[in-house]
């Protein structure tokens, strides 16, 4: 195939005397394969990596918004609040106080908040790494643990995490924060505007830590 | 023991196959590569480690580094109509059949109501330099103009689904329903996000997919993430 057969007469020779080419021709197919591989490679790599990717965020109506705060038990309720910077998170545990409510620093490296959120989640955790084992070992549907992933991260002593933005804050930590909550399996979340105290409370703790 | 004979000629491989091979697949990707649309704008979405895909029907809502917002919708017939209802609602924009086909064979566009009709009509050039200086969709509460493509994008789906025959518990299901995207810089302020969600949230839409790129996650309990809705 790779080869092409003289046809029997050949080309004539400088006197018209004919020259019977013994063998054949081969063409060099190296640069052609090259060309080829290239492309595939070019268009596997764009075929893959301009797959766009999401994160499903659900905010609340604005009637629930009122209420959100009654339904919420004090021990489990932990804040973030993120501030201009890009690699400082702030969070208190609890309600929040003016007076008492000393804010943690922290970051969304490794040891950071995401260490904080796994130790507040511990139980659910748990939970879903035993629901997730019964799950690969085939013991229920997809459905069904989709359900019983609902309800344990639902449930009403799970811990419940509102992320607090101000105006100047940057997208990327937001999406951060929720990746992190996501990774950490906390389900029970907002995304609020911080209050004015705590905007207050913030500058003042970077002010302390000499930030 | 004969002495062994060493061959004159370079050994030949016979590569064949293997180009046969390779060429099936480049025709393969070349064919099914879905060439995206040139896009006006440029926004790094952030990185999370996320693995949803972004659904087929969806509209998009791109927001730039500056905040400018942009929309699009995905589907050929459901553009046609959506611009149907936005020629409705605006009684004062005059488009010509040219224009509207230019609108169904579109992308993402940012531009006021009042600019479009001449950016429809813009050649490249034209087009590239209107991209630059808009300031985007309008999404102040004066003149929500992003709050009307919303609305009429969903009639306008609704009006796709309607000539498919979807009845409405169909549209329930997630295959079938309009998704709404939210593309934002990663460098963009939050605030200028918010106005779009909150405009969404204004026409009573409340779930979202945040577009995000793929990043590998370095957490001991990597196993954890991996469930998908």
């Amino acid at each position: 195939m790779a080869e092409i057969v003289e046809g029997g007469g050949g080309g004539g020779g400088k006197h018209g005397k004919k020259t019977a080419k013994k063998g054949s021709a081969r063409i060099d197919m190296t640069p052609m394969v090259d060309l080829a591989f290239l492309l595939l490679t070019f268009f596997v790599l764009a075929a893959t990596l301009s797959k766009p990717k999401a994160m499903e965020i659900i905010y609340p109506k604005e009637a629930e918004k009122k209420d959100e705060k009654t339904l919420l038990n004090k021990d489990l309720a932990t804040t973030i609040l993120l501030g201009e910077k890009e690699d400082e998170v702030y969070y208190y545990k609890g309600f929040f106080k003016p007076d008492s409510t000393v804010l943690e620093l922290t970051n969304f490296s490794k040891d950071g908040i995401r260490k904080m959120l796994l130790e507040r989640n511990r139980t659910i955790i748990a939970a879903v790494n035993d629901l997730k084992t019964k799950f690969n070992n085939k013991e229920m549907s997809k459905e069904e643990y989709q359900e019983k992933f609902g309800e344990i991260t639902g449930s009403d002593d799970a811990p419940f995490v509102i992320v607090k933005t101000i105006p100047t804050t940057k997208y990327k930590n937001v999406i951060n924060a929720v990746d992190e909550l996501e990774i950490c399996n906390v389900r029970k979340r907002a995304i609020q505007d911080m209050a004015e105290s705590e905007a207050i409370a913030v500058r003042q703790r970077t002010a302390e830590l000499g930030l | 023991m004969p002495k062994i004979k060493i061959p004159k000629n370079a050994p030949s491989l016979d590569m064949t196959p293997m180009v046969d091979l390779a060429f099936l697949l480049v025709t393969f990707f070349m064919l099914t590569a879905k060439f995206r649309n040139m896009e006006p704008v440029e926004a790094e979405p952030p990185s999370a480690t996320s693995e949803i895909q972004l659904p087929e029907k969806v509209m998009l809502v791109t927001v730039d580094k500056e905040g400018r917002v942009f929309f699009d919708i995905s589907g050929k017939k459901i553009r046609e109509y959506t611009l149907d209802h936005i020629r409705q609602r605006y009684p004062s924009m005059q488009l010509t059949q040219t224009q509207i086909d230019n609108f169904i064979n579109m992308g993402t566009f940012g531009q006021s109501i009042a600019n479009l009709p001449r950016y429809l009509s813009a050649d490249n050039d034209v087009k590239e330099q209107m991209d630059k200086q808009t300031k985007g969709i309008p999404v102040d509460s004066l003149d929500n103009q992003l709050s009307a493509w919303i609305l009429d994008g969903y009639q306008g789906f609704l009006d796709d689904a309607n000539e498919l025959g979807l009845t409405e518990d169909d549209l329930k299901d997630k295959k079938n329903g309009l998704s709404y995207a939210i593309k934002a810089d990663a460098e963009t302020e939050y605030a200028k996000v918010k106005k779009v969600v909150d405009t969404f949230r204004d026409n009573r839409i409340y779930q979202f997919n945040m577009v995000t790129n793929l990043k590998g996650t370095d957490a001991p309990d990597a196993k954890v993430n991996g469930d998908q809705q």
